[in-house]
């Protein structure tokens, strides 16, 4: 009886059923639809974040460069060139190489930070830029005036030749690039587990000083290198082994090299700039990083959170438009989407005041006439939630198939030490960088389930709205206000 | 057997006090057939709802079979309702969505009659009062009479020892009434029940073997020997 009432009634009040269904589904697809963007913000974003440290790191630690100050000039790269013959065709050339964004740490923090509480792995990472400068410059030629370069000045002149300065000059490029040195034995942490080998190999565990080099796959074309080519950093030749392609499509660094390489043509012997640090316990990670900070001063802890905070640009700001302004709407549209299913519930009960009253004249306890109520109410929620979560998966079907474009700023704020400067190894260079992310917006299993437990929540709150009233109903009453 | 021992029913609407009952004194044997009547707001309904414990007294007893229904709680009443008491409303009170079978059944699911014996018994009772061939339809399908039909066997599928009806030919012409007070009748005699009915119609109420008539909430009650 029961159903066969349920089904008899919703079909006879199938356009109230249907306004109740299609409230909710708005409001339920707009959950999904905010919640898979969201999550597709979180992916853009930590696919941002991974080109700069990698995947399965859960926090950087650094040294923070020094402030600007005038005796910084001197740390800036100087090139000196003897000019050549003007007729001499022979190339300079000159690189130099320096560690990039931070101060070095010692080799030796690497394991301490390995000994802290809650750490499962520290690996030390030593990230360069090389600015190599080459080209020709050559000397300018005198040349006599025509007239013997003698001027006599009143009362007899100078007695000096007179002529001028021709040709001279200088032809040069310059090659600026970045190289960071991995620790080879350890591999599964780093920038490099963002990219994936695409030619060639990634480096063996025993390659711990080989002149060996990961050349980034963008950096490999505009150089036209292959597995195989040869690379020079600061006169040391490095045989390329492999192609690594970001996953973000921008890589970390331009050229992989092992970190004792590094360290060495870097006349940075034991330093490294970035230990990437892996939690025992992702949920510990404000615990670790507040270990870390504590028990070696001077360094920076940059968790993933942190870095999060620097992205800018349209992806930052579709980011808090989705976890705002869609969060909020998504709020006040199920608020909206209850009330009005409530309402209408509670008014279908009103108009079945004769009904109800009769069926409890015949001895129905108002428990079966509340369940009758809250049963449709339930069945027009189940409906909302199937018709939202084909409403929502259908847009969010359509964010993916769109699939926009976002722009993101790293950093930006160029202080150092704080959020704006201080994170990890390639970050400095990342600090100006821009990247565009495809935005997906994935649907989880968890959305789904919160969606179906909209629909039961909306169900059961019109059902509340109505049975509420039809179980107050009394049965003389019900009856006497019809007759 | 009922007994109504000053029963007194006082509504009050804002400063206004009506007693649709004043203390009235009535007893209703096993198996009588009594009718009520009386002017518009003269406290007839509410009397049949006191008799039905659709409702309960502001002072007095309305005691059946020894129960007084008006110290009963909700739960206990709609117990009495469901197992004792049949009703027929003017307006019929069909559920529009179901069948009249279905409509029948409504009665029977509070005792926990199993579906195949609840159809069963439904179908039976639908065939007592001449609607065999319409257990399908819906109430919208039929003529007022038959729908009053539907509802007499809906009052009486449960067998309950008394059977209250509130102007059941109301909404109906005299053809109709005719009709259905026979059947009405004819139920009475064959399941020798309680049948108390409030009606308008001096027709009817002529024939009725005892005659209750309300006025301002008090109750005179004539014995018609010629019925």
């Amino acid at each position: 009886m029961f159903f066969t009432y349920l089904r008899r009634e919703l079909r006879r009040r199938r356009k109230a059923a249907l306004v109740v269904a299609s409230g909710l589904a708005l409001g339920i697809a707009l959950v999904i639809v905010v919640n898979s963007v969201s999550s597709g913000m979180g992916k853009a974003q930590d696919k941002v974040l991974e080109s700069l440290y990698g995947l399965g790191t859960d926090m950087t630690v650094t040294k923070a460069a020094p402030a600007q100050s005038s005796d910084n000039a001197q740390q800036r790269p100087r090139f000196d060139f003897d000019a050549q013959d003007s007729d001499s065709d022979a190339e300079q050339s000159s690189d130099i190489v320096m560690p990039q964004g931070f101060q070095t740490l010692a080799a030796s923090t690497v394991t301490k930070v390995g000994e802290q509480n809650g750490v499962s792995d520290a690996v030390g990472g030593l990230s360069l830029q090389v600015i190599k400068v080459n080209g020709q410059f050559t000397r300018g030629q005198f040349q006599q005036n025509g007239d013997g370069g003698r001027q006599g000045g009143p009362g007899g002149g100078t007695g000096q030749p007179q002529g001028e300065v021709q040709g001279g000059g200088a032809n040069f490029d310059v090659n600026n690039y970045s190289v960071y040195g991995t620790d080879v034995t350890e591999l599964t942490a780093g920038p490099l587990t963002s990219s994936k080998i695409t030619s060639g190999r990634t480096f063996k565990s025993t390659e711990t000083d080989a002149k060996v080099v990961v050349v980034d796959s963008a950096y490999a074309k505009e150089k036209e290198l292959k597995v195989g080519s040869t690379v020079t950093i600061k006169k040391v030749k490095f045989k390329v082994i492999g192609i690594a392609t970001a996953d973000s499509g921008d890589a970390a660094a331009n050229l992989y090299v092992p970190l004792k390489q590094a360290q060495t043509i870097s006349d940075q012997k034991n330093k490294v700039t970035t230990i990437y640090v892996k939690a025992t316990d992702s949920q510990q990670i404000d615990t670790v990083k507040s270990t870390i900070q504590k028990n070696i001063s001077g360094t920076t802890v940059t968790t993933s959170a942190d870095l999060a905070d620097t992205v800018s640009g349209s992806l930052s700001t579709a980011s808090s438009l989705a976890t705002n302004v869609g969060k909020w709407l998504s709020i006040a549209v199920l608020v909206a989407a209850f009330l009005v299913a409530g309402l209408l519930t509670s008014s279908a009960v009103s108009r079945r005041v004769r009904e109800f009253g009769t069926l409890k004249a015949l001895g129905w306890r108002s428990g079966r006439v509340t369940r009758q109520v809250v049963g449709e109410a339930m069945v027009n929620g189940l409906l909302g939630g199937a018709l939202g979560i084909a409403l929502g998966l259908a847009g969010a079907y359509v964010v993916t198939a769109i699939s926009p474009t976002l722009e993101a700023q790293l950093g930006g704020g160029g202080g150092t030490g704080g959020p704006g400067g201080g994170f990890g190894g390639p970050g400095r260079r990342a600090a100006a960088k821009t990247l565009d992310v495809a935005l997906t917006a994935p649907v989880s299993a968890t959305t789904v389930a919160i969606a179906v437990g909209l629909a039961v929540a909306g169900g059961l709150i019109a059902g509340a709205f109505g049975g509420w009233r039809a179980s107050r109903l009394r049965p003389a009453d019900a009856l006497r206000r019809v007759e | 057997m009922y007994e109504l021992k000053s029963v007194t029913k006082r509504y009050t609407r804002g400063k206004e006090t009506v007693d649709a009952l004043a203390g009235v004194d009535l007893t209703i044997a096993d198996g009588d057939r009594l009718v009520i009547q009386g002017p518009t707001g003269g406290g007839k309904s509410t009397l049949l709802q006191m008799l039905g414990g659709l409702d309960k007294p502001t002072a007095g007893e309305v005691v059946l079979d020894g129960t007084d229904l008006a110290r009963l709680s909700e739960a206990k009443l709609t117990k009495v309702r469901s197992e004792n008491i049949g009703f027929v409303f003017q307006s019929f009170n069909l559920i529009p969505t179901l069948t009249a079978q279905e409509n029948v059944e409504t009665a029977l699911v509070p005792l926990g009659v199993k579906v195949k014996d609840r159809r069963e018994r439904a179908a039976e009772a639908l065939k007592s009062v001449g609607l065999g061939e319409r257990l399908a339809h819906l109430p919208s399908e039929m003529s007022g009479g038959q729908q009053q039909r539907v509802a007499i066997a809906r009052a009486l599928v449960k067998q309950p020892k008394v059977l209250l009806a509130d102007e059941p030919t109301g909404n109906l012409d005299e053809s109709m009434r005719d009709e259905i007070m026979d059947v009405l009748e004819r139920m009475w005699k064959e399941l020798g029940l309680t049948f108390i009915m409030v009606t308008h119609d001096s027709a009817i109420a002529k024939k009725a073997p005892r005659l209750a008539t309300i006025r301002k909430g008090k109750i005179t009650v004539k014995e018609n020997a010629s019925s």
